[in-house]
């Protein structure tokens, strides 16, 4: 991994990539610094960008329906969108990666028995999927998180157990075996840091589409419940009048894409950079 | 007057443009052809063999170019062929055989389809046309039922049948020029033999000239009436092959047949003395002779000048060595062998009685699955019955797939056995799977494995993965004395204790085959197990690693169970011998036992089979015919009757073979009684 961060420079794709995720990291941790105003606080609604609204407060890219400063927002909605798409696809890799391990390295009925259970969840349309879990369980940031987690999960398994099923033959692993390591030692110590780079590729390419996931739930009406600034409820509350203030719509669809956009180009950076090892 | 050349090549300098500059890859490479001649181009890898090889066909791989020099073919200068002209060269006057037959052939074609566009590409015959040539050059390669084998994909054949395949491909269009780049490395060596002897036969029929590279000098000796000795970039020795086999002038030379194990001595007779050091990398050659570093017999302000020539008695046998009249004088001294040999009598260490592995595959498809039908079963050990005993080396014989490496997996646990019984001491391990074993046990037998890129976790440094053994196996307790134990292990496999912070992936490949042979001794076992630990090696460093195994087997007294397909090297180092065919012992006895009649008929082809460099081992060829059979279906009776050369008839297909003991305790399993095995192959040469 250090290697990997040295030989960065040498990868514009991974710099570009981590520019912007850098970007909105930074954003998020200095909100209530950059913010020039309260997240939910209604002054002035459907103002253009560059209006002023009472005082002389500038509203840079406008306000929404209800009168609340779309840039804070936006900046605001940073923190949740960084902390639940991170934690949402780490517990999906932990849990994923914890079952590819297994059934690749004991294969069998345990094998055949998680395997299926990932093909029985990936059958399911992950939005119906989502939406059956939240509407059932009521939409709350564990909730997302944990909806979020079972759809991501099968994926993650498939290409760990791939993986794991190329380790496993070779001698190393049996080396292991003869001098009467635990299982856990020899998948976790073993075999896990041979696997890790195609892993941490998945890790960035599904960071990004699980911000378009939690974005998508909360234009769906299922995410953070109001008036928390959530991106993608963002995009949900201003939809109707998309066609008079588009700025309303636009800008948090930015922020969306930018993101998403930041994560695939530092995924494919670390590819390049992991195939000229 | 001689003929004039087919192919010449004239003081040709090759170099690959890399960021640091061009780094020569081939130096000042003079090389003739005649028509109809065989070269054999021989030396370690990365010696330029490949290299010259691709440049005949002005072909290079990645950025490498032509600095000096001129490849003339039929007199004309390659340099100066338009690209239509050299695209009809490739493939037409000249052809190649690579090693991996399966890199060579389209997946997704048929055999016929592939071969058929070679003539009708080259030729411009109609495809019906084509298809009889195709059909007769593939009986010509001895390949059974042509029409079939022209339906059917690369994959639905052996990888012995795809080379013959793309033998055949090569030979369609009648080359003038066949360029062979090791055709048969990586295959069995009786599939080996046959395709030796194959492209022996055709290239006389065909009076087509030849270049065959290969890291086997057996093979060279065998087939090659000339021989180039590439060394660095350089050919340091050339000649006609008896004389520069049986009086090498090169040190390089030398020291390569020193380091070769062979059929007709042993490690009491005459040990491997290994090359010291390694090739010099393209871009660090010393002045002078390249090979200097690595001589015994260097000597500062002669070695070390530039512009070595090839010089010899005659025009035919040309060394690249200042001092090589010097060298002729001194017969090189053989080192006394060390080795006090191991009584027939010692303690049993390991016993197997009537060891069995059945694997079951299931049948999968719906009509399986709806009947219920019981699924295939693979017998891949029937009732094997053998000892090993402590100290010595038991050999355990036999092409791929013949059962060898399911033993060691049940003798290690990793898998366990279907019926029988295998004691360890005075426990029995027949079914009881590594995660069962006691510490002890563990500790006891250990392994060293045939990859040396698989070897070892790419992942951590090599002294934490020797530390890891000795700590979990209880030699040492303590950082320190971890640590104190790692050092003594490296230095056992001759590694400065520098080398402990080093990863996998920062040593060579016989470093790496080292590490693991010190972590095999970690935990001091008493038996270690062997799975083909130098065949994927180059030969000298093959001759180093064989050399510290017999080396620490002899310091710590251990038993030494070795798995191999190579019989020079079982002859070398081993004291007993087991013999396996599809699953069964075939033969079984001391080494001296097993390579003297009366011979089991497969011992004997296996021994034909053995390429040697030394002429005297001329000997009477025994060919198997075909492939190894299905495991699944094995034949009824003597598994061997379907490619046995001495046959009796039915009973050989109905019976299974009786056990014959001679009064020394030589076991063979066969029909034919012991006298005649004695009698009918006792013309064999010693």
């Amino acid at each position: 991994m250090i290697a990997l961060l040295r030989r960065l420079p040498a990868s514009p794709i991974a710099i570009i990539g981590i520019a912007i995720v850098a970007f909105w990291v930074i954003v998020a941790l200095l909100a209530p610094l950059l913010a020039p105003l309260a997240p939910t606080r209604s002054l002035q609604p459907m103002a253009l960008p560059g209006d002023r609204g009472p005082g002389g407060i500038m509203f840079w890219l406008g306000t929404d329906v209800l009168g609340r400063d779309i840039l804070s927002r936006i900046i605001f909605g940073t923190r949740s969108v960084l902390l639940y798409a991170p934690l949402a696809t780490l517990t999906a890799f932990a849990a994923g990666i914890a079952m590819g391990l297994v059934a690749g390295f004991k294969g069998g009925w345990l094998d055949e028995a998680l395997s299926r259970f990932a093909d029985l969840i990936l059958a399911f349309p992950l939005l119906i999927l989502y939406i059956v879990i939240i509407a059932k369980f009521g939409a709350s940031a564990v909730n997302i998180v944990l909806a979020v987690t079972l759809g991501a999960m099968p994926g993650i398994m498939r290409i760990t157990r791939g993986l794991v099923l190329d380790q496993r033959g070779r001698a190393y692993v049996q080396a292991a075996q003869l001098r009467g390591e635990p299982v856990w030692y020899i998948l976790i110590v073993e075999i896990l840091p041979n696997v890790r780079g195609p892993l941490i590729v998945d890790f960035c390419l599904r960071l990004g589409y699980v911000i378009i996931a939690i974005g998508t739930l909360g234009f769906l009406g299922l995410g953070l419940p109001p008036p928390n600034p959530d991106w993608g409820t963002m995009i949900n509350e201003n939809r109707n009048m998309a066609l008079v203030f588009p700025h309303m719509v636009v800008f948090p669809c930015i922020a969306v894409s930018s993101l998403v956009l930041g994560f695939n180009l530092l995924a494919d950076g670390i590819r390049e950079l992991s195939q000229t090892e | 007057m001689p003929a004039p050349p087919l192919l010449e090549l004239d003081d040709l300098t090759i170099a690959y443009r890399t960021r640091h500059g061009d780094i020569p890859a081939v130096t000042g490479v003079s090389l003739t052809v005649a028509p109809g001649e065989s070269v054999g181009l021989v030396g370690e890898s990365g010696c330029g063999k490949s290299t010259c090889a691709f440049a005949m066909l002005r072909h290079f791989a990645g950025a490498g170019r032509i600095l000096n020099g001129r490849i003339r073919f039929e007199g004309r200068d390659m340099a100066e062929l338009s690209a239509p002209e050299l695209e009809r060269l490739r493939g037409g006057k000249i052809a190649m055989v690579f090693q991996d037959p399966m890199a060579s052939l389209n997946p997704s074609l048929t055999i016929g389809e592939q071969l058929c566009e070679v003539l009708v590409h080259h030729e411009g015959l109609s495809w019906d046309a084509a298809g009889a040539r195709v059909a007769a050059m593939l009986v010509d390669v001895k390949l059974p039922d042509p029409s079939r084998i022209m339906r059917g994909y690369p994959h639905q054949l052996s990888g012995g049948q795809q080379q013959r395949v793309v033998i055949a491909m090569a030979l369609l269009t009648r080359p003038a020029l066949l360029v062979l780049d090791e055709p048969t490395t990586g295959l069995d060596v009786t599939i080996e033999a046959g395709i030796v002897d194959l492209i022996a036969t055709l290239q006389q029929r065909y009076g087509t000239s030849m270049i065959y590279i290969s890291h086997n000098l057996g093979l060279i000796a065998q087939i090659c009436t000339r021989v180039a000795v590439m060394y660095a970039g350089e050919i340091v020795e050339e000649g006609p092959t008896t004389r520069v086999f049986t009086t090498p002038r090169h040190p390089y030379t030398q020291g390569l047949l020193r380091c070769l194990p062979d059929v007709g001595s042993d490690k009491f007779s005459r040990p491997l003395r290994a090359i010291p050091g390694s090739v010099a990398s393209p871009d660090a050659r010393p002045p002078g002779c390249a090979f200097g570093p690595r001589c015994e017999h260097f000597t500062p302000g002669l070695c070390d000048r530039r512009g070595i020539a090839l010089e010899g008695d005659d025009a035919l046998h040309r060394a690249r060595c200042v001092r090589w009249r010097d060298l002729v004088a001194l017969e090189h001294e053989v080192a006394p062998p060390n080795f006090i040999p191991t009584t027939t009598a010692a303690a049993i260490e390991v016993d197997v009685a009537g060891l069995t592995k059945r694997y079951t595959i299931d049948d999968r498809g719906l009509f399986a699955m709806l009947r219920r039908r019981a699924a295939k079963t693979i017998t891949a050990n029937a009732e094997l019955s053998f000892c090993a005993r402590r100290a010595r080396t038991l050999a355990i014989v036999g092409e791929s797939g013949c059962g060898k490496s399911t033993f060691a997996k049940i003798l290690t646990g990793l898998e366990t056995a279907t019926s029988g019984r295998l004691t360890i001491g005075d426990v029995d391990v027949a079914t009881l799977p590594v995660e069962r074993r006691s510490r002890e046990l563990l500790r006891r037998l250990q392994m060293i494995f045939q990859n040396p890129d698989e070897t070892l976790n790419p992942s951590y440094s090599i002294g934490r993965q020797i530390a890891r053994v000795v700590k979990k196996l209880g030699v040492a307790r303590g950082r320190k004395a971890i640590q104190a134990e790692t050092t003594r292990l490296l230095g056992l496999i001759r590694l400065g204790p520098e080398h402990a912070r080093r990863r996998p992936g920062q040593l060579s490949g016989g470093q790496r085959q080292r590490v693991g042979i010190a972590r095999a001794y970690a935990g001091e076992p008493s038996i270690v197990i062997a799975d083909e630990p130098v065949s994927s090696l180059d030969v000298s460093v093959r001759a180093a690693i064989i050399e510290l195994l017999l080396d620490v087997q002899r310091r710590h007294g251990t038993t030494l169970i070795l798995i191999s397909h190579d019989l020079g090297l079982v002859h070398h180092i081993a004291d007993d011998v087991v013999v396996m065919y599809l699953g069964r012992i075939m033969a079984a006895g001391s080494v001296a036992q097993i390579f003297a009649p009366p011979f089991h008929p497969y011992t004997e082809a296996l021994l034909s089979a053995v390429p040697s460099v030394d002429p005297r081992m001329a000997r009477k060829r025994v060919r198997l015919e075909g492939e190894l059979p299905s495991a699944i279906d094995p034949p009824l009776g003597c598994p061997f009757h379907t490619r046995c050369h001495r046959k009796l008839g039915a009973i050989c297909v109905r019976t299974p073979p009786p056990e014959q003991i001679t009064p020394d305790g030589l076991r063979i399993a066969c029909h034919i009684p012991l006298h005649d095995l004695t009698r009918q192959s006792g013309e064999r040469p010693r």
